[in-house]
């Protein structure tokens, strides 16, 4: 690409405001922006205004959404967020990925990294907050994840739009000789009212790009805004209903092969023997190449289709050397076991002095669960995939990821080649879920890409290779112990939790090093951490030394925290005669509180919780505060017929404030119906060192008639922006085991639920 | 072999044993329909075969018989199908992996049932959506049997 002709200007200076909560350690470094991206890969006739916004001549308005579109929106509220300053709609842009830069760090994804509580404003949690933030930009990670996508951007690209506004205005002034103050814009379009006269943003981008930033930014208030907070219509949505060619399996490159793997089913292993004789005979096989890298070791197959290479990949014939765990599913758990029974790892957010008043309480009067969740896939609907060419030295990457810069770092590490010359392109994905954080899948890629002269070369894995070599939800076992007063207070609550350490699993993959320092709150997250006034607690940690790769899925630890900690906080509840929703309003009692026990309350109304309810139905109810955002469901059952009806479920979601309803609805929506589908039968289970389950037949999720209908409303009494990717998730099946119990008298405290009961 | 898809007649010389789904994504460069599982679980690669929902993964390419119409042929030019329009309207795609077989399948429920009742549905709409879209899905079906029933 040309850089002749392309306007360049200093480094965008927006990034101030969202810095303000810094630390002075390292402020000026903190401060000093990033290099804008887009100035190298900037066409000719392109005005490049910031790491967000480019305008070219013809008026085409490009808007940088750096966070990957998995399917949650994002692309359509970060692109808002830069509209609505910039004065332009929705379909008067187009929104890209972008590339991997420093310059689109997120730091809001680490910034709840800290012990405190979301709602805790002291002074200790706002320092930490801060440091955190800074620790973020350092690390530059470019990362979707946590849901973090909105509450990063927020400040960060409604600046950019502004900043980008004011100075196209101030071109258009300099033209007509008049003060820019005069001068009205809407809709990309600036107009002089003296004289009617108008002019284009695409008019005067050139002019307006080589204009001193502006160094006072004041964004437009909220009663103001005329795209944020309204629902918008997705900018992709057209392309989705049409078929269109978005993803990264649909990528198509002139010369292009296609490839496959077979990974090592058992971790950590390699192969002793390989015999490849069948498989080179398959039509269409062109190679059969040994892959190995930190995330896994196995073979490549190149073939002139994807079938073919399909084919091929069945037909070699491997021994696999010895998985370093426990080879199967009951051994796992023992060390699971184990690991609960043993001296905990870390201990983490209590008060008071839970043994003592465990000891001066009734043993009548003491309640005590023991909760266990198995391993899960993510089973995105578009199997992993990318595509990678490597020509002169220098390779290029097509990809849906959710961390373009960790694959482009990971790449030419594999390599051997500089990180400038590794060039990402990210396409959408068909799901993320936190599957596409890894960098597995453009490893494998890039080592296939070593092999092909030069050919590019789309490495598609089948759903079997999938399901059997993903970063899993991890295992996990609890045991919470409850004493209650007289009064039917709870006094006291012990929570120990055993499960894998995600970060151990994934920094040793990624980076082949050793987890950081310090406690690893995701450990304990959403059993910690939730709105709940208990004069004595105590969360301790304890890690299961197991071998087997654990990520990130779908809200993480309160995935099953959440499930734990609600399940007993409604068995605490039984023990102390009170009704379950009554139980949890009554120990919700600080001021910080407030949000939970609205949401708490329009989900019962909503449900008319304690009605009458007909024979063989019944509600449970649950409340979940993760990624920022504090959501109550309810859950309503029919067990009439012997088997479990998942009816309804009401949902009220409190993330401060929302830029797009409709959407986050939507996710809300989404992650009910993934969190529920974990009761339906998902586990994932290891036999001889490998994985049983292998494609959709073993490893389901909720269909259509096994859905329920679902209604969600928001609120916005918290005090911060929360996240809509995830939060949904936690709540959803601890309000289904409680309706299940509310319906039968039947506590399970397993998942899947479906080992102990029939679904519909 | 010879195929007719969405109209347009291919000659195709690829080994019949090949499944028509990576017959259409691989060597016909037609990607609408994707690819999700490859045993006929999850209905992402759904075609339709004279009107019928087909999961063209489990199809070897030899045995087609009959007209294929890919997500890519539902529109009548710039007009897309009703079902695609209420699919809009309801904004139903998260990814929109699974998308392209859902509104397939839709297409084919609604040819054969055009007032679908929910067990219809249910019983119809087979497909996986990962996302969790199906309350949308169901709302805009019940839409699309509307737009189609004013029409004719
Ligand atoms: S890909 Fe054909 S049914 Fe799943
Ligand atoms: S929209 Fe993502 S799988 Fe259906």
């Amino acid at each position: 690409m040309s850089r002749l002709g392309t306007i360049t200007r200093r480094s965008f200076m927006g990034l101030g405001v969202a810095a303000a909560g810094g630390l002075a350690v390292g402020y000026y470094m903190y401060r000093k922006p990033y290099a804008n991206p887009l100035l190298a890969m900037a066409s000719e006739g392109d005005a490049v205004f910031n790491p967000y916004v480019k305008i070219a001549q013809d008026n085409v308005i490009t808007i940088i959404a750096p966070r990957a579109e998995m399917g949650q929106g994002v692309h359509t509220t970060l692109a808002a967020l830069v509209a609505e300053e910039l004065d332009v709609s929705l379909d008067q842009i187009k929104v890209e990925h972008g590339p991997p830069a420093k310059a689109y760090f997120n730091a809001a994804m680490i910034v709840e990294g800290g012990p405190h509580p979301f709602f805790d404003e002291s002074f200790i949690a706002e320092v930490t907050r801060g440091t955190m933030n800074v620790v973020g930009k350092f690390l530059a990670m470019q990362m979707t994840g946590g849901s973090s996508a909105t509450i990063d951007a927020y400040v960060k690209m409604r600046e950019a739009g502004a900043a980008a506004r004011m100075v196209l205005i101030e071109a258009a002034a300099i033209q007509w000789g008049v003060d820019a103050a005069s001068l009205s814009v809407s809709a990309g379009i600036i107009t002089n009212p003296a004289d009617g006269e108008t002019l284009t943003y695409g008019d005067v981008a050139q002019a307006a790009a080589v204009l001193e930033p502006p160094t006072k930014i004041s964004l437009r208030p909220r009663a103001e805004w005329k795209i944020l907070g309204r629902s918008q219509p997705r900018v992709e949505g057209f392309e989705k209903v049409t078929g269109g060619r978005i993803f990264g399996i649909d990528v198509q490159l002139p010369d292009m092969l296609y490839g496959t793997v077979k990974m090592s089913p058992r971790f950590g292993a390699r192969a002793i023997s390989v015999d490849t004789s069948a498989a080179l005979e398959v039509n269409g096989v062109l190679d059969i190449v040994p892959v190995e890298t930190t995330t896994g070791s196995g073979f490549g197959i190149i073939a002139e289709n994807t079938w073919a290479a399909f084919q091929g990949a069945e037909a070699l014939e491997i021994v696999w050397g010895e998985a370093p765990y426990p080879a199967n599913t009951d051994d796992i758990r023992a060390v699971l076991d184990k690991a609960l029974n043993a001296k905990p790892d870390f201990e983490m957010g209590g008060k008071g002095n839970v043994e003592k008043e465990l000891a001066n309480t009734q043993p009548g009067n003491i309640v005590e669960a023991v909760y266990e969740v198995p391993y899960l896939a993510h089973a995105t609907m578009e199997p992993m995939n990318a595509t990678a060419q490597l020509k002169d030295g220098k390779l290029e990457l097509w990809l849906g990821t959710q961390g373009p810069r960790i694959a482009q770092g990971a790449c030419a590490q594999l390599l051997g080649i500089e990180i400038e010359d590794v060039t990402v392109n990210t396409t959408r994905m068909g799901g993320g879920f936190g599957r596409r954080g890894e960098i597995d899948f453009s490893l494998y890629a890039a080592a296939l890409a070593a092999k092909t002269d030069g050919r590019p070369i789309k490495v598609t894995w089948t759903r079997e290779e999938d399901t059997q070599h993903d970063t899993y939800r991890p295992i996990a076992k609890s045991r919470f112990k409850a004493g209650i007063s007289e009064t039917g207070e709870m006094t006291a609550m012990d929570v120990d939790i055993a499960t894998a350490s995600i970060m151990t699993s994934l920094m040793a993959r990624t980076y082949s090093s050793g987890p950081p320092p310090g406690p690893e709150k995701i450990m304990l997250e959403g059993a910690l951490g939730q709105p709940l006034t208990v004069p004595n607690v105590r969360f301790r940690a304890h890690k299961a030394d197991l071998q087997i790769p654990v990520g990130f899925w779908r809200s993480v630890g309160n995935s099953y925290n959440g499930f734990f900690h609600e399940c007993f906080l409604d068995e605490v509840s039984e023990h102390a005669g009170k009704d379950p929703l009554a139980f949890r309003l009554s120990m919700m009692n600080d001021d910080e509180h407030h949000p939970a026990r609205e949401a708490l309350k329009k989900v019962a109304a909503m449900a008319n919780w304690g009605g009458n309810l007909p024979a063989g139905k019944g509600q449970g109810i649950a409340h979940t505060l993760s990624f920022g955002t504090w959501v109550a469901q309810v859950v309503q059952v029919d067990v009439s017929d012997d088997t479990v009806k998942i009816e309804k479920v009401w949902c009220v979601a409190d993330a401060g404030l929302v830029l797009d309803p409709e959407n986050f609805k939507a996710q809300m929506m989404s992650g009910i119906v993934f969190g529920l589908s974990q009761a339906l039968d998902q586990e994932i289970t290891f036999s001889d060192g490998e994985v049983e389950q292998s494609n959709f037949y073993d490893f389901d999720a909720m269909r259509m008639h096994q859905c329920p209908e679902i209604e969600v409303e928001l609120l916005e009494n918290s005090p911060r922006m929360g996240g809509a990717g995830e939060p949904g998730t936690p709540p959803s099946t601890p309000a289904l085991a409680n309706a299940i119990f509310a319906a039968t008298g039947q506590r399970i405290r397993t998942m899947p639920l479906s080992h102990s009961i029939d679904f519909a | 072999m010879q195929l007719t898809i969405n109209g347009i007649r291919y000659d195709l010389n690829s080994d019949p044993e090949m499944p028509l789904l990576w017959a259409l994504r691989d060597i016909l460069d037609i990607k609408g329909p994707k690819f999700g599982c490859g045993v006929g679980e999850c209905g992402a690669c759904t075609v339709l075969i004279d009107g019928e929902p087909i999961r063209s993964c489990i199809l070897p390419v030899g045995d087609v018989e009959g007209a294929v119409t890919t997500i890519e042929g539902i529109a009548n030019g710039e007009n897309l199908h009703a079902v695609q329009a209420a699919w809009l309207e309801h904004q139903v795609p998260q990814c929109g992996y699974c998308q392209s077989g859902q509104i397939l399948a839709a297409v084919a429920l609604l040819n054969t049932i055009p007032d679908p009742t929910d067990v219809d549905i249910d019983e119809a709409m087979t497909n996986l959506c990962r996302c969790g879209t199906y309350p949308k899905i169901r709302a805009a079906i019940k839409d699309a049997a509307k737009m189609l029933g004013d029409k004719s």
